[in-house]
């Protein structure tokens, strides 16, 4: 038994310290403080680095807190794992290292950018919360911790949000998204207390082998459903989106995003893990699929009418979000037809799980970048901007990286995941595929608009004195910018090592279970 | 049947908390048909946990009299669930406050700055 | 707002003392009674709560510095955590005192009995750091909200940055 098994209590126990220990290295001055920031964001970065490693190497991992050992899920002969129990399969341990490296290019990046504010030590401590509650959300095994680090992640990004709490717009959009956050969080405790009721646990191995298919489980699969999209911003509730990632500061926006990102995970943990076995009826699989075709398309066309960068890019997000929705429910919809499933669900779950990944940097590079423009200029609005290409080479560098990425152009990895999306979403229904299509142009379409105002065009006289951002920024923005290039130039390696492993996990029921049950030493203890 | 009236109040308390946030134009009535929602969500959890001749599940009381334990999942849960609810009604209502600062209102009608 | 009549104040005065033995109690007892750290430390809040109401926000501002707050809610989390930390070697959050003598490590009497306190191990440790941390975080609350109420008395030091 190595050290190593107590990795997931360490990622949300680096954390949560650096939380608590903040508003105390304030008293050490502005050097300490950084400092801490940066440090525990690269401890959690590498801890989440070795998990995934480690889950590569030996399969799922389980861990019980609070008992006499690390692996005691069933304690005293019972039959039901009782204590707080963390599992983390293949796709959890991509999730945790996705996020934990869009954590560290927003702390990074937010030294610089948020340097001139006071009441900072509270920004550490909130942002730490906030990156808790997300780790929480990817590693948890059972569903009320879920709805607890659901709340902790979004409480404290309601802070965070509203952090400019001298803007009016900032205060308006962090209430908006309080609510409809607030609510959805109660919609899912809802819903546990829905299969809490039928069969007296909360543990997600434990509910999806005892499962059955009757009216409660239903009215419980619909309430998560709503609940969790509301919270990943799929079109009907998408409101909440644009306003809080344009009105956050940008290296928060850049952590958001890999929150809505864990939602996304739980939505996929319900309706893939839990509720596998009944997707034979195509009803909810068609309702992910039609949520994602309009996410897409309203998203996208929203977004070209816009004026503000970070709204531009906050529109984006709705319609990213719609190709990961495709994606999964296209690999929902072949989920109990193993010749389907070879065919084109397995190829569309790749293309969504590819989809996360490449979203979570690049359009975390973009409101990086959107960030560092308002950083130099002071403005918002696209139609002030212009020529700043000569005074911010590269900004404009890391930008355009971006911006080829999202537009899927080659050899970018955006391409990747959005042709294994035509590719499968064209055996399914070929309208699929072309409002795919589509939407990637107007996407494309909308980025060189931002890149021909911002950067290209003569230099203006108000901008004489603008100059390039200060190095931590860049390095924050960097950190994305290398992440994204490795994923380009490699694509064959990221698809075998840490794509495929993911969209396996996913597909395995039967081993997220078994590993509860089987790796479990029954004994005496408390 | 009497046993369904918790039941019963849960789905008006619920319903009410719904209506509250739609039709509500208050942002201070706003964070308060919140906290009806959270109220009837606790409720239906208290509800759920209720055994009828179970004792308290505490240590000492391991070999007494009455063996029949209720499960404390559902009593800590909602315990969980009102410490979360008083940070957000917290937050909430500061946000209220300060939104009227900015703003000189509360009706939602004025609040709305961000739109498009 | 301004300060309440001489008798509201004294009445106050007395009472909020009473309000916060209770809730330490509440703390002390978490793992035998109903209550805990959160209960208690809600109920040990109240005390700056009634001293706000009774004597208003201006003299409340000379008597107490919210950096107290800060610290108590800081140090409360820290303990919280190190008590899971230190159970590491078996398994994170894991229950070290229990039955190891001490303060904190009596064994637990079986059949009814009226509650022994010194038996629940790292819990009562748990309890006591939560309740630090809710009294700081609650008083705090109450504070900044008193502060939002007045904009002209504007609660500890001045603001930067937020000036756009």
């Amino acid at each position: 038994m190595s050290w190593q098994v107590h990795l997931p209590a360490l990622l949300l126990a680096v954390p949560l310290l650096g939380a608590f220990l903040a508003p105390l290295t304030a008293l050490g001055g502005k050097g300490l403080r950084n400092t801490w920031f940066v440090l525990v964001s690269a401890a959690f970065t590498m801890i989440a680095f070795l998990l995934w490693t480690r889950v590569g190497s030996t399969g799922t991992a389980i861990y019980v807190m609070g008992g006499q050992g690390w692996n005691l899920a069933l304690p005293s002969g019972m039959s039901i794992p009782v204590r707080i129990l963390m599992e983390i399969d293949a796709f959890s341990a991509f999730m945790v290292l996705l996020s934990a490296v869009a954590a560290l290019a927003g702390a990074v990046f937010s030294i610089a950018y948020m340097d001139r504010f006071s009441g900072l030590e509270k920004f550490v401590a909130l942002y730490f919360l906030m990156v808790t509650g997300m780790f929480g959300m990817e590693i948890t095994g059972d569903f009320f911790n879920f709805f607890v680090f659901l709340e902790i992640s979004s409480v404290a990004s309601f802070g965070l949000v509203a952090f400019w709490r001298d803007r009016g717009e900032a205060l308006e959009a962090a209430f908006k998204y309080m609510l409809v956050s607030t609510l959805g969080a109660l919609m899912v405790l809802v819903a546990v207390a829905f299969l809490y009721s039928k069969y007296n646990v909360v543990n997600m191995a434990t509910l999806g082998k005892v499962i059955e298919w009757g009216i409660v489980e239903k009215t419980a699969l619909v309430l998560f459903l709503t609940a969790l999209a509301m919270k990943c911003g799929a079109v009907p509730m998408h409101m909440w989106m644009p306003d809080a990632y344009a009105e956050a500061p940008a290296g928060v926006t850049c952590a958001l995003i890999a929150v809505s990102q864990a939602s996304l995970y739980g939505l996929f943990r319900v309706t893939y893990t839990i509720f596998g076995a009944f997707m034979g009826s195509p009803v909810i699989p068609w309702v992910i699929i039609v949520l994602g075709v309009l996410s897409m398309f309203i998203g996208v066309s929203m977004a070209v009418i816009q004026k503000e960068v970070g709204r531009l890019i906050a529109y984006h997000s709705v319609s990213q979000v719609g190709y990961m929705l495709l994606g999964f429910g296209v690999g929902l919809l072949a989920l109990s037809d193993a010749r389907a499933m070879a065919e084109y669900g397995f190829t569309a779950l790749k293309g969504g799980v590819y989809h996360i990944v490449n979203y979570t940097m690049y359009k975390g590079l973009l409101f990086l970048s959107a960030g560092a423009l308002y950083y130099a200029t002071g403005c918002r609005n696209l139609n002030d901007m212009g020529g700043l290409g000569r005074k911010m080479p590269k900004t404009m560098a890391l930008f355009m990286i971006a911006a080829a990425a999202i537009a899927g152009l080659p050899p970018f990895n955006g391409f990747v995941s959005k042709l294994f999306l035509y590719e499968s979403t064209f055996a399914v229904h070929p309208i699929l595929a072309v409002f795919a299509m589509v939407t990637s142009v107007l996407t494309l379409a909308s980025f060189v608009k931002i890149f021909q105002t911002a950067f290209l065009g003569p230099a203006l006289q108000k901008f004489e004195g603008v100059r390039e951002v200060p190095g931590t920024m860049l390095l924050g923005m960097s950190v994305l910018g290398v992440a994204i290039l490795a994923l380009s130039l490699f694509p064959t390696w990221s698809v075998n090592h840490l794509v495929e492993p993911a969209a396996k996990a996913l597909v395995d029921q039967a081993s997220y279970i078994g590993a509860v049950f089987s790796a479990s030493v029954t004994g005496g203890g408390l | 049947m009497t046993g369904n009236f918790p039941y019963l109040v849960v789905g008006i308390l619920f319903v009410m908390g719904f209506i509250g946030i739609i039709f509500e134009k208050n942002l201070v009535k706003i964070a308060i048909a919140v906290s009806v929602v959270e109220a009837a969500t606790n409720l239906f959890i208290i509800t759920l946990g209720y055994r009828s001749g179970g004792s308290i599940p505490v240590w000492t009381m391991a070999g007494g009299g009455s063996s029949r334990m209720v499960l404390p999942t559902p009593q800590a849960l909602t315990l969980t669930a009102i410490v979360i609810g008083l940070a957000t009604t917290a937050l909430m209502l500061s946000f209220a406050m300060t939104i009227y600062r900015h703003y000189g209102s509360l009706d939602v009608r004025d609040v709305r700055r961000l739109q498009g | 707002m301004n300060p309440l009549s001489v008798v509201a104040r004294t009445v106050c005065n007395l009472f909020a003392w009473f309000l916060a033995v209770f809730g330490i109690y509440v703390i002390v007892h978490g793992h035998l009674t109903p209550g805990g750290g959160f209960q208690g430390g809600a109920v040990v809040a109240t005390f700056m709560a009634f001293l706000l109401v009774a004597h208003g926000g201006r003299k409340m501002q000379s008597w107490v510095r919210k950096e107290l707050f800060t610290l108590m809610e800081c140090v409360g989390l820290t303990i919280f955590i190190s008590a899971g930390l230190l159970g590491m070697s078996n398994t994170f959050f894991f229950n070290f005192l229990a039955k190891a003598g001490g303060l904190f490590g009596s064994t637990v009497p079986l059949g009814p009995n009226p509650g022994a306190l010194n038996t629940s191990g790292t819990i009562a440790l748990m309890n006591l750091s939560v309740g630090l941390e809710v009294v700081g975080g609650l008083s705090m609350i109450l504070l900044y909200m008193f502060s939002g109420v007045h904009p002209e008395e504007p609660f500890g030091r001045e603001e930067t940055g937020h000036d756009r």
